[in-house]
């Protein structure tokens, strides 16, 4: 069996090319980790508000709400100074009825924090002037007031999926996992079979009798395999370390990530035929991996323009992603993302028919 | 069978540039056959072509009396390129092993062949070492002995003792006598034209053409020179 020697080979040279093995195996726990912590601070924005002639209500009012902090002055010059020290986020100054705030606005969560506690503040402050007054109407005219102050409301918070600390990380990492895979799954069979043309041993191996096939097959095998290890090693790092919540089966995800290999796989040999150098591989990151970053669904789709939309659907991760999702955080079973199998199934077939045909570059039989 | 490759009339272009012009020469069964040429006269395009790995624009290229492509055949041609082309990571025995299993050579005979011709060119002590720690007339010599595996019908080694010391070039060239003395055949390109001297006939191959086919003597003869080189140059030099 020529595919299993070839399989056997490539998989030797990879056990012997420590380097390699570290980017496969160590760099996606690197970067998975290093997002959690950037992601994962669950984004508390404390912001500090100066007050120039501000009433005193409204000041209380923000001053009780939450991570605001209130700076009191004087003067609108003091004030702005102060700003422009970044010692305050915004600037809010009354005149009369009027409210002029001034954001610092280099960080638009601060300025969109500060909004809505100054939105609150307002209206808390309006409601319990609206309180006071009434009850001073009510005793001017003698009727006894029934305030309902004895049943505060109360709200319970309940998550669907993960809890109170589930945040952006929590959504991109199943689109993460995925791309992952595919990123360097793409680059290093790509590279590897690159590497075999330009040494001079894949004229070597065609001036057997091997079957072009036999090559490809060969090299899905052996990148199948190791992109199967890569995979488990991904997820259960996410899964055990990172501590995400997969409602639905851990296998499921496993098994869309390895479906998803095998396309990189395939079209990292692909793209290796337009290559004639690992820098020319490398040109291709901009071309072909960074639009799956981009159309994965790390930024929901939903929101952009139609056209924009469409060319996600010729994306193989955009699949990928959308299957990991509802596995992930809403439980399907694989059984229920038959379209998405389907479709990455086509693709690794199509891609691999266009692997063995361009080989017929180096061998016309 | 008579002849072991058999090109006639064979034209070759790439895009509007023509490599090949009506080469038309043959290899006997049983018979060193040497091209010669300056570099770009297109002799890695006529091993190309008879390898099948490229397909002629006109003529004919038979190989074994099949008609190239053809690739049942490989496992009857050894090939050994320009480039050494081997697995840097791999060892010469995993080299050897994995040519080996690629041209179907049976697996109760592949440790015997693998003896054999690492014992030709001289590697049966370095077999377990891993070719990067090998020297460039080390790495040479395995790229040979791997083009001798399956003892095919017909050798085509392209420039096979560039950077082999004069020993073991002569070790190899006695080699190469006993594969003719078995009935088998073999192309040769050199740049070494003592060498050329050693070959039953020699295809001189000038702008595309194939300008003189002779015995090395006769060629010498009819162009009233003392060796295969100045044929070499007062060829270049008429054309």
């Amino acid at each position: 069996m020529r595919t299993l020697a070839i399989m056997n080979r490539v998989i030797k040279e990879l056990l012997r090319d420590k380097r390699t093995l570290a980017l496969m195996f160590l760099a996606p726990i690197l970067i998975l980790f290093m997002l959690k912590l950037m992601f994962d601070t669950n984004s508390t924005t404390n912001i500090t508000i100066a007050a120039v002639n501000v009433d005193g209500g409204i000041r209380t009012e923000l001053k009780a709400t939450k991570h605001v902090q209130v700076e009191t002055y004087t003067t609108i010059g003091d004030a702005k100074k102060a700003l422009k020290n970044e010692t305050v986020d915004a600037i809010v100054k009354q005149t009369g009825s009027k409210y002029d705030i001034t954001y610092d606005n280099t960080d638009s969560s601060k300025t969109t924090a500060t909004k809505m506690a100054f939105k609150n503040a307002v209206a808390t402050n309006d409601l319990s002037q609206l309180k006071s007054t009434v009850e001073l109407l009510a005793k001017q005219s003698g009727t006894t007031m029934q305030m309902n102050n004895g049943s505060k409301i109360k709200v319970n918070n309940h998550y669907q999926y993960g809890d109170a600390d589930t945040g952006f990380f929590a959504k991109i990492i199943p689109i993460l996992i995925g791309f992952f895979v595919f990123f360097f799954v793409f680059l290093i069979s790509g590279m590897a079979l690159l590497k075999e043309r330009s040494s001079g041993t894949l004229d070597r191996l065609l001036a057997t009798p091997v079957r072009r096939s036999e090559i490809v097959f060969g090299y899905m095998l052996s990148y199948g395999i190791l992109a199967i290890i890569q995979t488990a090693i991904i997820v259960v790092v996410a899964v055990w370390l990172l501590d995400i919540e997969v409602v639905g089966n851990i296998f499921s995800v496993m098994l869309i990530n390895i479906i998803l290999a095998f396309v990189a796989l395939a079209f990292g040999i692909l793209m290796s035929t337009f290559a004639r150098s690992e820098f020319q591989m490398m040109q291709f990151i901009p071309l072909i991996v960074m639009p799956q970053v981009f159309f994965s669904g790390i930024i929901p789709l939903d929101s952009m323009a139609n056209w924009v939309q469409s060319i996600a659907y010729i994306l193989p991760i955009k699949y990928a992603g959308d299957a990991q999702t509802q596995i992930i955080m809403h439980g399907d079973s694989i059984f229920k993302l038959g379209l998405d199998i389907v479709i990455l199934v086509i693709f690794i077939i199509v891609l691999t028919i266009l692997n063995i045909v361009g080989m017929k570059r180096y061998r016309k039989v | 069978m008579e002849n072991a490759i058999k090109l006639s009339h064979l034209v070759k272009k790439f895009g509007n540039q023509i490599v090949l012009q009506d080469v038309e020469f043959d290899v006997k069964v049983g018979q060193i056959v040497g091209l010669i040429g300056p570099s770009g006269s297109g002799k890695s395009t006529v091993i190309k072509i008879a390898l099948g790995m490229e397909v002629g624009d006109g003529g004919e290229a038979t190989v074994l009396d099949k008609k190239m492509p053809n690739r049942e055949l490989l496992g009857q041609i050894g090939y050994m390129a320009q480039a050494d082309a081997l697995y840097d990571s791999l060892s010469a025995y995993e080299n050897l092993k994995f040519f080996a299993d690629m041209k179907g050579i049976k697996a109760n005979q592949v440790t015997d062949e693998i003896n054999h011709v690492a014992q030709v060119v001289d590697l049966t002590n370095d077999l377990n070492k891993r070719v990067s720690g090998f020297s460039g007339g080390m790495q040479r010599r395995l790229s040979l002995a791997i083009a001798l595996l399956g003892q095919p019908q017909l050798l085509v080694l392209d420039e096979p003792t560039v950077g082999i010391d004069p020993a073991l070039r002569r070790k190899v060239w006695t080699e190469l006598r006993a594969i003719r003395a078995q009935g088998r055949s073999i192309l040769i390109t050199t740049h070494v034209m003592s060498e050329a001297e050693q070959v039953d006939e020699v295809a001189l191959l000038l702008g595309g053409k194939v300008i003189a086919f002779d015995t090395p003597t006769q060629l010498k003869a009819q162009y009233q020179v003392a060796s295969i080189e100045d044929v070499f140059l007062k060829a270049e030099g008429d054309l």
